[in-house]
């Protein structure tokens, strides 16, 4: 899948969180998605990048615009090295928490996403990849 | 560390969130929101999120957390302004803030927070009214 444009941008504090939330919104509005679309991806982003920062202990997002045929998406990346999810079915059920938040973070970001993936190995880390596509 | 003002105005506490918050401003507004309802005796506070592009899992917490505080402090919260797109993601994200009561615009969010203030000044005078019978 071709990619037109990639941002990398590292997840230590909850002020990056923020400027991961408005990279998003720069580049999901440059491909041109809804509001609706652009307010859904943004808040999956928030989600993910606060789990990376909470749970992972840090790591990197990759924000990239991406084609495939005529259509374009905004495809996130969100990676950490932290202690990884042992159980990733029980992590992805609504309003399972281990770090005192509401649980809706990996599902809530799953509903909000057009495509949903992924991967932890524990002792790891962790890496989730949505996309929502216009 | 930046903070959110506090607006007081009657019995009522306002503050209009105008900034992209990362979570310790939204922990921080929790906590001297708070404090301000304690220290001021306000019957209602009305939060403008209309500026707000996304109301997170986080975000939507804290305004869990405030309206329910506030009522053990015998106070009414009322958010409004919540953007539509914002309304339609924070249901398919799961969220569905029943312990907030909402309004459309800061006016309406006024006149349910004036109707209540009205209604502890209609009973402080009955009170009054019976202790001087």
């Amino acid at each position: 899948m071709p990619v037109a444009k990639t941002d990398r941008l590292p997840i230590r504090s909850g002020e990056d969180v923020v400027r991961v939330r408005q990279t998003v919104r720069t580049r999901a509005i440059e491909i041109g998605l809804s509001l609706v679309d652009q307010t859904k991806i943004v808040t999956a982003a928030s989600e993910l990048a606060r789990n990376t920062l909470d749970y992972g202990g840090g790591g990197e997002a990759r924000v990239e615009v991406v084609h495939e045929g005529a259509r374009r998406g905004v495809r996130l990346t969100f990676e950490d090295q932290g202690p990884g999810i042992p159980d990733l079915a029980k992590a992805l059920a609504d309003h399972f928490t281990t770090g005192g938040g509401l649980g809706l973070g990996l599902g809530g970001a799953k509903r909000l996403s057009n495509e949903f993936h992924i991967e932890s190995t524990v002792g790891v880390g962790t890496r989730v990849t949505i996309a929502r596509w216009k | 560390m930046d903070r959110i003002p506090i607006l007081k105005l009657g019995g009522a506490l306002i503050v209009t969130i105008q900034v992209d918050m990362h979570d310790r401003l939204a922990l921080a507004l929790e906590e001297d929101l708070t404090a301000k309802i304690a220290s001021t005796g306000a019957r209602g506070v009305l939060i403008d999120i209309s500026a707000l592009e996304i109301v997170d899992s986080f975000i939507g917490r804290m305004l869990d957390n405030i309206a329910a505080v506030s009522r053990v402090l015998d106070a009414d919260t009322v958010v409004v302004g919540m953007r539509p797109a914002v309304a339609i993601t924070l249901v398919e994200l799961g969220l569905e803030l029943t312990g907030i009561k909402t309004a459309l615009n800061i006016e309406r969010g006024m006149a349910l927070i004036r109707s209540r203030l009205d209604e502890s000044k209609d009973e402080a005078r009955s009170a009054r009214a019976r202790r001087e019978d």
